[in-house]
């Protein structure tokens, strides 16, 4: 036996011989770009990466990986994922989905896999339509939005994904941006350093259907105005000139400009490691109050709970440990038996 | 007391071959604890015996009420059992309700035990009994013993500090205390049963005895019993027994088809009657590696089984039929990534909610045909309780050898009836062999066996092996994603040929009773028992007729157009409209009868028995419409 060594890869290596079906200029070509990369960077041998999906242009993502890979139905991919991963807790199982698979149809697969906190990574490409079906508003598209099916505007409240997965404690929350690799890189990196399930939006560009929908996050002028960079342990710090904050103010949050009598130390100061889910919660809702900036980065990460696939597993070990492993002919006789002689 | 001194009439011991013996009260009374501790007892002394439970949907129905009725009946005898019974001999009534509900089915002047405490006015009422049934004649026909059961209980307790209610509680003993007398039978079955159960109850287990002490020696004491009975032992084939239901048989046939494939069982399931005990039975397993999973629904319940089917473990899925509809499109998934996968139907009475605690086989079509598109699955039904263990091991072995999703169809009779069931030797199960893709070489995804046309078991984490499936239609040979009309009509027609290739292995077709005749019976699942009942009866009148019980839905057995033409007539009794009768007519040309019972209920031996003799031509036939009339005349 040679000392194992740590699997060198490049992107290639994580690329497949599929002709890629997305459309020209859309935004999961660099999501996949950024995920090709960071599974090349993690040490972890090829064989070990499952990618599950379910329906919609994000679920086309596992032919274009050069990993185990199943294209499943539509919203089922965190249950077909967390049967596999029940079964063999040593795979690297990745989700990849949609808004409209993950929190329309898969909705209840979605907070049932977070409250048990599945070692899955979940990858969101959020872009607030229906881009296979055509143009069909989703979930996360915003209220009075004009599309196919809703000509007069929607009537919908849409959902935040990140509310939804800190309210099923989730233990991994995280929010990045097609078109930020580095940031999207750094993020996809700890998501797949976190233990237990972890959930990361991934803000998407659907040049087709909904081209534009991020602009104000991803604009280059408007992006520092509009984006609040969450790191740990740092102060919530933003704007062009980093003159803006956000402060904490009782149970709620304001904007507040620095200067003027307020400086850094007057900030919140970022805590993914909190223990309370409400925090994250807090942090959620910011974007969608007039003046208040979108939050990406980790907005939570807390490594306390156990992973789902753990407790079962480590349960069968307890029983048999304690009554030994199962014997079929014992079990079989088992119960009030009787016995009728020739 | 010095009862010892007392001189004991003498009574009459009657040796008979068979009875039936139904408990029936409220659901609160404990009748089915009753009626398993008697089965248990019989069961140990060496009787055949046929149980069925009969309990309502509702979990606590008003007490005294007609809803709440829950019965217990058992079948045994010094000779071969196959049914619960069409009629009992004997019938213990805890309550009004239970007496209303059930004296229809109580032969003429059989005995009747009633609790004449819970006959009062309230109770009437509570029954919607406008005169009491015990003082206006309308009993006559029978042998009624009318008992202070709650009095008597309380009286035996009196000096163990217990409170009114438990007293109360114990009474249904004082009842099983009684049948034990009035057929001879041993209390140290149940003595030993309540040990174990209340191993840190003493008093309850004292307080149980006490009452089942007292209900015999009541027996025992007052001259109003003349007679007992003694049913000797059947003469079954040796070997050790157990008694067994339907859903317990199931699980143990899947732990016994997971060590014998050496790969570890995981079981997807969400709550739904009467599939539920499935997963409670394996839930225990855990010393042999089972998973079971208790998702957050139906869907999850099988998409969570084919995810770890496709980790390398024995997947599998317990429901029913509302269940079975939830997961269809699941079904349709497995079919097209070809991965093995056992899938559950505990039929009930439908559609919607229908009949959730009563028994129907209706699901057969949707099983054979209830997914989109071509996407065809082997089917198979277990006959009886003790056969749903060889079920499991019959779909587990061809889920893994074809790479293909198994509905097994099993009902609620099969499911909460029991029967003794010989225990097998580890030498008498299947071998169930499984072979994990590791080569590189030349690996591809849907390149297959020429013989059983599966694909390669290539699970992840297996070097070099990386690959994408899905439900998107394939390439033959390279999985890769594939729109050409030729060969998507290649892949369905495939599909369809490897479920067909299952029948290789089905043994030949050999019926029941007569090897050709003037009538062939053909059935499938739980009513197995009231046809050969029926069978063995008529062939015993010289009449010449065969029978076989399908166990393989889908495919059907190659021969067995061959054998339905060795026939005048064929016969098809199902608890559904005709769906297996529908079948055999498209695909035999075969002028199939049915013979169609739709009331959650399964056949009597009587009721088969008439229908053979009405297409004999032996008695006139009796108008469908007559039928359909009375059936519902019977529901008013």
């Amino acid at each position: 036996m040679t000392t194992a060594t740590l699997p060198v890869y490049t992107k290639k290596d994580f690329q497949t011989d599929q002709e890629i079906r997305w459309c020209p200029g859309c935004g999961d070509y660099a999501i996949l770009s950024a995920v090709q990369m960071v599974f090349a960077d993690l040490g972890i041998p090829r064989e070990k990466f499952v990618i599950i999906s379910g329906i919609g242009c994000s679920s086309r993502f596992p032919y274009y990986m050069n990993t185990f890979g199943f294209h499943t139905i539509h919203g089922r991919a965190p249950a077909i994922a967390t049967g596999l991963k029940i079964v063999r807790p040593d795979l690297e199982v990745w989700v990849a989905t949609g808004d409209g698979d993950s929190l329309s149809i898969g909705g209840n697969h979605t907070i049932h896999m977070l409250r048990r906190n599945v070692g899955l990574k979940v990858l969101l490409f959020n872009n607030k339509i229906y881009g296979l079906t055509k143009g069909q508003y989703s979930p996360t598209s915003e209220v009075g939005k004009k599309t196919k099916s809703t000509p007069f505007g929607t009537t919908d409240r849409p959902f935040n994904p990140i509310s939804l997965a800190i309210g099923s404690e989730a233990t991994f929350v995280a929010r990045s941006v097609d078109v930020f690799q580095q940031h999207l890189k750094d993020v996809l990196r700890k998501a797949a350093a976190h233990k237990g399930s972890a959930y990361v939006e991934i803000l998407q560009n659907c040049n087709i259907f909904n081209d534009g929908a991020w602009e104000t996050v991803t604009e280059k002028d408007a992006r520092s105005e509009n984006i609040v960079q969450l790191e740990h342990g740092k102060p919530l710090i933003f704007g062009k000139n980093r003159d803006k904050g956000i402060r904490l103010n009782g149970l709620d949050l304001e904007v507040v400009q620095l200067g003027q009598g307020v400086t850094e130390k007057d900030l919140l100061v970022h805590d993914e490691k909190h223990p309370r889910a409400a925090y994250a919660f807090l942090l959620a809702h910011m974007e969608q109050r007039p003046g208040f900036p979108t939050p990406i980065g980790v907005l939570r990460s807390w490594d306390q709970v156990p992973r789902y696939e753990d407790l079962i597993n480590d349960q069968i070990r307890e029983v048999q440990a304690k009554r030994g492993k199962g014997d079929l002919a014992k079990l079989l006789r088992s119960g009030d038996t009787w016995e009728l002689k020739a | 007391m010095p009862l010892t001194t007392i001189e004991l009439p003498k009574r009459k011991r009657e040796v008979i071959d068979e009875a039936v013996i139904r408990f029936c009260g409220d659901s609160g009374d404990g009748m089915q604890i009753t009626g398993s501790q008697f089965t248990n007892t019989v069961a140990l002394y060496g009787n055949d015996l046929a149980t069925f439970p009969d309990y309502p949907a509702e979990i606590r129905a008003p007490a005294g009420t007609l809803p709440g009725v829950s019965g217990f009946q058992v079948h045994f005898s010094s000779s071969d059992v196959y049914t619960p019974g069409d009629s009992v001999d004997v019938l213990v009534a805890m309550n009004p309700a239970a007496l209303k509900m059930n004296l229809p089915d109580l032969k003429t002047n059989g005995i009747l035990i009633v609790n004449l405490d819970s006959f009062k006015e309230n109770d009437l009422r509570k029954a919607q009994i406008v005169t009491n049934p015990l003082e206006d004649h309308s009993l006559d026909g029978y042998r009624l013993f009318a008992v202070e059961l709650t009095k008597m209980t309380r009286a035996a307790l009196k000096d163990l500090g217990l409170d009114a209610k438990s007293m109360d509680r114990c009474k249904n003993f004082f009842a099983l205390g009684m049948c034990y007398w009035l057929y001879n039978r041993s209390m140290e079955p149940t003595h030993g049963w309540l040990q174990e159960k209340f191993k840190n109850k003493q008093q309850l287990v004292q307080a149980n005895k006490l009452a089942m002490q007292a209900g015999y020696s009541y027996c025992e004491a007052t001259e109003a019993f003349q007679i007992s009975y003694e049913i000797p032992p059947a003469k079954l084939a040796p070997g050790v027994y157990r008694n067994i239901s339907g859903n317990a048989a199931l699980a143990l046939g899947f732990v016994a088809a997971s060590q014998k494939a050496g790969i570890p069982l995981f079981l997807g399931s969400y709550p739904i009657t009467p599939a539920s005990d499935i997963l409670h039975e394996l839930s225990m397993y855990k010393d042999f590696g089972v998973i079971t999973f208790q998702a957050e629904d139906e869907i999850a319940a099988i998409t969570s089984a084919i995810g770890a089917a496709y980790a390398g473990a024995l997947g599998i899925t317990s429901t029913s039929g509302p269940g079975m509809a939830l997961k269809t499109e699941a079904l349709g998934l497995a079919v097209a990534v070809e991965l093995p996968l056992v899938i559950c139907d505990i039929q009930r009475g439908g559609p919607s909610t229908g009949l959730p605690t009563k028994t129907e086989q209706a699901d057969l079509l949707q099983a054979l045909f209830g997914r989109n598109s071509e996407a065809p699955i082997p089917v198979l039904a277990p006959s009886s309780p003790g056969d749903c263990f060889w079920i499991a091991l019959e779909a587990s072995r061809i889920a893994i050898k074809h790479m293909v999703p198994v509905i097994v169809l099993s009902d609620g009779y099969l499911a909460n009836g029991a029967e003794p069931w010989k225990v097998p030797t580890i030498e008498e199960l299947p071998e169930i062999p499984v072979h994990f893709e590791t080569n590189p070489e030349g690996f591809l995804p849907y390149r297959r066996d020429p013989v059983t046309l599966s694909r390669p078991w290539a699970i992840p984490g297996t070097p070099g092996l990386e690959h994408r499936i899905g439900g998107i239609e394939k390439q033959d040979v390279t999985g890769n994603i594939n729109y050409e009309p030729l060969n998507h009509e290649h892949m369905v027609r495939l599909r369809a040929a490897k479920v067909e290739s299952v029948a290789n292995d089905i043994p030949p077709v050999i019926p029941e009773g007569d090897e050709s005749g003037d009538l062939l019976i053909i059935a499938w699942g739980s009513t197995h028992g009231p046809i050969t009942a029926a069978l063995n009866a008529q062939r015993e009148k010289g009449r010449r007729i065969g029978h076989i019980h399908l166990r393989h839905l889908n495919p059907l057995p190659r021969d067995l157009g061959e054998v339905i033409s060795r026939y005048k007539k064929v016969l098809v009794p199902e608890m559904n409209m005709g769906q297996l009768s529908m079948i055999l007519r498209a695909k035999y040309l075969v002028d199939a009868q049915g013979y169609n019972k739709i009331q959650g209920k399964p056949f009597k031996t009587s009721e088969i028995e008439q229908k053979i003799e009405e297409m004999l031509g032996l008695t006139p036939s009796v108008a469908a419409e007559d039928d359909a009339d009375e059936q519902a005349g019977e529901q008013l």
